[in-house]
């Protein structure tokens, strides 16, 4: 996968207005296979904004949302209904975990290969006789919905409703339901929302290793700085749904304008040492 | 001349179309508040107009028997009657039926209306008789407003009671629930319950009060029709309570303006389709109206729209 | 939370006194239809007797609520390990069809059992078929008798306008129900939960009084009779037969019993209902199934995971139509007549009840309520001026008492490690 190749997702002039409040303005973002896209910015910049115009959520003021789909060409996917660009290959989760609470673990993985697995029963036809060709499909749906559970350590609690998980399972879950329908593009809303440190240093892992096995890209919006730093291949910065800056972690680390967006115009003296330091260790919390 | 006394006619069902609405209007206040403040469709909202309208009739009676004949006098005894009556059984309905499934999955409060107005219904079929209750006019007589060639154009001075009371009613409403504290607490609440009941307001009395306001209104609304149209029965909550929260989804659940706009255009609705279309299928044209309304525009027509928050 | 009896009885008291003010103007007073108009009566010696029982009532339902809270802060009231009851409810699933299927069997069965037992098999089918809408899918259809009423109809006009036999309006009449269940759906899905009641509160109604009104389709007030009855293979079930056909007791050497027709029709009603039930659980583990529960859980990550919401939701309507229609073709040729007094807006409230009251989704739920609902203004006969008030009052008590309905635990449809396995490990 060279540098030069046109990325997977381009957007370009993102704007979303309600009523008189501009949440996003003329955006530019863009996010490709194999790489680790990350949005960040401080509260209210219209990140999850972003992700709803994307996944077809809201429908965008103005904007172009290209989507470069292996098989299907290019697709524009602020023209489609929400439930089409999921089936394009773009997945997200929610800032709000949004499980099937009553539904097991199992199901849940299940629901997430629902198109799949609908043509194969062939409308139900095929599902309500019992042939062997539903009977397999179903088998092997079942089989990739094990292999993420085992992935993700949640083979003991397949069984158990969605719903009675603690937080951090439940996250895990999410993310489970979302590789499950084998994505191009897997949008995270604040993944590490609520996890303690050793959490997201697994949650780091798993990212990286699903971006090295399964070359599917990632595009995340976090306020984490130890993830975000961590494993981001590229960050744009996002501030009043307009975009600051974009470069690597390195870059925006020192990014004066990155800076001023989250901690505001420096005071007559020098920024404390405290916080310099903390910034120059990627974000991560002293002990 | 053929043309005035087709725009007679048409006033006149206009006249009467605004009347209906008044009344479908007032009753339509009471299902949107209650929507507003905790989700829920009071399906026995009806029987509590019925209610009103029965204890109209009693007092009615009773008055007559007692030898107050008074109009005026009359009215108002029978209306304070009805609406102390009937905010008792508002308030009582709630206590029992709706109070403990505050916290309940959605459907449950629902079953609870339904099986509520099956009991009401019954009750007052038990307690009055199953046959209609035919009421002597108590107040007849119309203003003439036109009089021409083999035509006039009357409003009844019960048509125009009602309507001033109407307007009344919903101008005092409005400054209730815009300027006093009881409609502040009730927009909290509508809002964020939670935190409302946080803040120190008495979440559970200010929803009983919702209650028998929206009963209080409902019992003028039972005095209205029994002076309106003389004859009531114990089904006449059913029909007159669909068509009311028809008229208060239309208007856009939750609004109380919306609530009286709804009830107006479905009291007109009613009043030109029978006029002029089919007796027998108006009550189906205040149904397909509602359908193609909320088709177009989901959340009613006055109703705020409503943002997914994801 | 214990109180004394000064709060009790204060508590009783209010209670009482509010039911006595409540009375007044309907049990104390009442109104009488004389030839002079209006007549007020008075009937004030009910009063105190009211009040007396809502007083003790008031008393005793506290003193048993609290027992009950007591009881079960102690531990669980009946304590069943997990294995043993749910081999105890297969057991009494099977034991109910066993019984079912062999009732009109047993002596103890006549034309009033037959009768109540194919009434109750309707309801049954009712609450199955709405269960898919309300229970699986989690939309509020407060109309659903418009299905019941274009199936019934759609038979009736079939068999009687163009001959045809039970076996071809059966199916017919249930994929005409679907139709319109697919018709009516399209516009309104967008809608959310409580317009959406609403509406097909409306299509219920639109559809009775059109049914009412069109008198050259469907009859009217008078609706449609003479619908014939379905026939054992062309044996009818008469005492005679028409020319040149033969009847089912010459056929069998038995003496002509009006049961036979009766037993036939249980048959087929139960027939009827065991396929939907089978087929809808069969459902409930197939994609199209599974995307009905996951919709009504959160429709917002549905769409997130490439589910097409509204071809979900057209697809939960239609099902539930169809049964409906079903239910509705086999009503009409049950009572040999249809007309529009049978599909009033209280049969879909009490069909909405029944969902809800079995527990959404739980299709032995939807058994035991509907049963339930049948059986008891049955028992009560001898109140029948009572049964309507008892029932909407038993509606209110079974809600808080148990608002999730009687079987309100829901029973995955696939596990990874199934229950036989995990008690081995255990073993």
């Amino acid at each position: 996968m060279t540098a030069a190749q046109a990325p997977l997702l381009q957007v370009t002039g993102l704007t979303m207005r309600f009523g008189g409040l501009v949440a996003v303005d003329s955006l530019d973002i863009d996010a490709d296979r194999g790489r680790i896209t990350a949005v960040i910015g401080p509260n209210g910049a219209g990140k999850t904004t972003v992700f709803n115009c994307l996944t077809g959520f809201y429908k965008p003021t103005a904007g172009r949302l290209l989507l470069r789909h292996p098989t299907r060409g290019e697709v524009e996917l602020q023209r489609l209904p929400g439930y089409q660009v999921a089936r394009h290959g773009v997945v997200r989760t929610f800032q709000n975990i949004r499980l099937f609470p009553s539904m097991t673990v199992l199901e849940n993985l299940m629901v997430a290969q629902h198109v799949g697995l609908m043509r194969k029963s062939f409308f139900s036809l095929a599902g309500l006789v019992g042939l062997k060709g539903w009977r397999d499909a179903e088998g092997q749906a079942v089989e990739k919905a094990r292999t993420w559970l085992e992935r993700l350590d949640l083979l003991h609690v397949a069984d158990e409703e969605a719903g009675n998980l603690s937080y951090g399972m439940q996250r895990r879950v999410e993310i489970a339901r979302a590789m499950s329908t084998d994505p191009l593009l897997l949008c995270l809303d604040e993944p590490a929302a609520g996890l303690n440190p050793r959490e997201t240093q697994a949650l780091g892992d798993l990212l990286l290793s699903i971006r090295a096995e399964y070359g599917t890209g990632i595009l995340l919006i976090e306020h984490d700085m130890s993830l975000v730093m961590g494993i981001s291949d590229r960050i744009h910065v996002v501030e009043y749904g307009r975009k600051i800056a974009e470069g690597t972690p390195e870059e925006i680390r020192s990014d004066e304008r990155v800076i001023k967006a989250y901690l505001g115009e420096p005071e007559e003296e020098e920024m404390p040492a405290v916080v310099a330091q903390d910034l120059g260790n990627g974000g991560e919390a002293r002990p | 001349m053929g043309a005035l006394v087709d725009l007679g006619t048409f006033l006149q069902h206009l006249i009467n179309g605004v009347t209906l609405g008044a009344i479908y209007g007032l009753i339509a206040i009471g299902y949107t508040m209650v929507y507003g403040i905790i989700r829920m469709i009071n399906f026995a909202h009806g029987e509590i107009y019925m209610i009103g309208a029965f204890v109209a009739v009693t007092s009615f009676t009773l008055l007559i028997g007692l030898g107050i004949t008074w109009v005026p006098l009359a009215i108002l005894l029978v209306l304070a009657a009805s609406i102390l009556f009937t905010a008792a059984f508002g308030w009582t309905v709630e206590r029992v039926a709706y109070r403990p499934l505050r916290n309940a999955p959605k459907l449950a409060p629902l079953i609870s209306a339904i099986g509520m107005s099956i009991l009401l219904q019954n009750f007052v079929m038990l307690t009055q008789g199953a046959r209609a209750k035919p009421l002597q006019p108590v107040l007849t007589g119309s203003f003439t407003l036109w009089q021409g060639e083999g035509f006039t154009l009357a409003l009844t001075y019960i048509q125009a009671f009602i309507i001033v009371l109407t307007v009344g009613l919903m101008a005092g409403f409005t400054l209730l629930i815009n300027r006093t504290s009881l409609g502040r607490a009730q927009r909290a609440c509508e809002q964020d319950r939670t935190m409302a009941g946080l803040l120190g307001i008495n979440v559970d009395r200010t929803i009983s009060l919702t209650f028998v306001m929206g009963a209080a209104l409902a019992a003028v609304a039972g005095v209205m029709v029994t002076l309106y149209y003389g004859v009531i029965d114990f089904y006449i909550g059913f029909l007159a309570g669909m068509k009311a929260f028809t008229a208060a989804v239309l208007g856009g659940i939750g609004s109380l303006p919306g609530a009286m706009l709804g009830g107006l255009l479905i009291g007109l609705i009613e009043a030109l389709f029978a006029g002029y279309v089919s007796s027998a299928y108006k009550d189906v044209a205040a149904f397909s109206i509602l359908i193609i309304v909320l088709v177009l525009r989901p959340t009613g027509l006055l109703g705020r729209p409503d943002i997914e928050k994801v | 939370m214990s109180t004394t009896l000064a709060h009790r009885a204060k508590d009783g008291a209010l209670a009482a006194l509010l039911a006595l003010f409540l009375s007044v103007p309907f049990v104390g007073l009442y109104t009488t239809s004389t030839d002079q108009g209006l007549s007020l009566a008075t009937r004030w010696a009910w009063l105190p007797v009211i009040a007396a029982i809502v007083f003790a009532g008031r008393l005793a339902l506290g003193f048993a609520t609290d027992a009950l809270a007591r009881r079960r802060a102690a531990g669980p009231l009946i304590d069943i390990p997990e294995e043993t009851g749910r081999k105890l409810g297969r057991g009494l699933v099977l034991a109910g069809i066993a019984f079912a299927v062999l009732l009109p069997l047993t002596p103890l069965s006549d034309r009033y059992v037959l009768d109540l037992g194919t009434t109750v098999l309707i309801y049954i089918m009712l609450g199955i078929g709405l269960n898919v809408t309300v229970g699986l899918a989690g939309l509020l259809d407060l109309g659903y008798v418009a299905f019941y009423a274009i199936g019934a109809y759609t038979y009736a006009i079939l068999s009687t306008a163009l001959g045809l036999g039970f076996w071809v309006c059966l199916p017919l009449a249930g994929l005409v129900a679907a139709l319109f269940g697919v018709m009516l759906s399209l516009p309104i899905l967008r809608l959310r939960g409580d317009y959406l009641a609403i509406v097909t509160l409306g299509f219920g109604e639109i559809t009775r009084i059109v049914i009412l009104n069109w008198q050259s389709l469907t009859g009217g007030t008078n609706g449609i009779s003479g619908i014939p009855r379905p026939t054992f293979f062309g044996l009818t079930l008469d005492r005679r037969a028409p020319e040149g056909e033969r009847t089912f007791h010459e056929v069998f050497g038995l003496t002509y019993s009006s049961e036979h027709r009766l037993i036939f029709l249980y048959f087929i009603i139960l027939g009827l209902v065991m396929l939907a039930a089978y087929v809808v659980w069969r459902l409930r583990r197939l994609p199209v199934g599974r995307a009905w529960e996951a919709l009504r859980e959160d429709e917002i990550a549905c769409r997130s995971l490439g589910i097409n919401p509204t071809a979900s939701k057209v697809s939960a309507y239609a099902t539930g139509a169809l049964l409906g229609g079903l239910a509705g073709a086999f009503f009409a040729t049950r009572q040999g007549f249809v007309s529009p007094e049978s599909f009033t807006f209280m049969e879909s409230a009490i069909i909405v009840a029944i969902v809800v009251l079995g527990g959404m989704g739980s299709q032995v739920g939807v058994v035991i309520a509907a049963s339930f609902i049948v059986l008891l203004p049955e028992f009560a006969r001898d109140f029948s001026d009572y049964r309507m008030l008892v029932f909407g009052a038993a509606m209110i008590l079974i809600m808080v008492w148990r608002p999730g309905g009687l079987l309100s635990g829901r029973e995955a449809t696939i596990r990874l490690v199934p229950r036989a396995a995990k008690k081995k490990e255990a073993a």
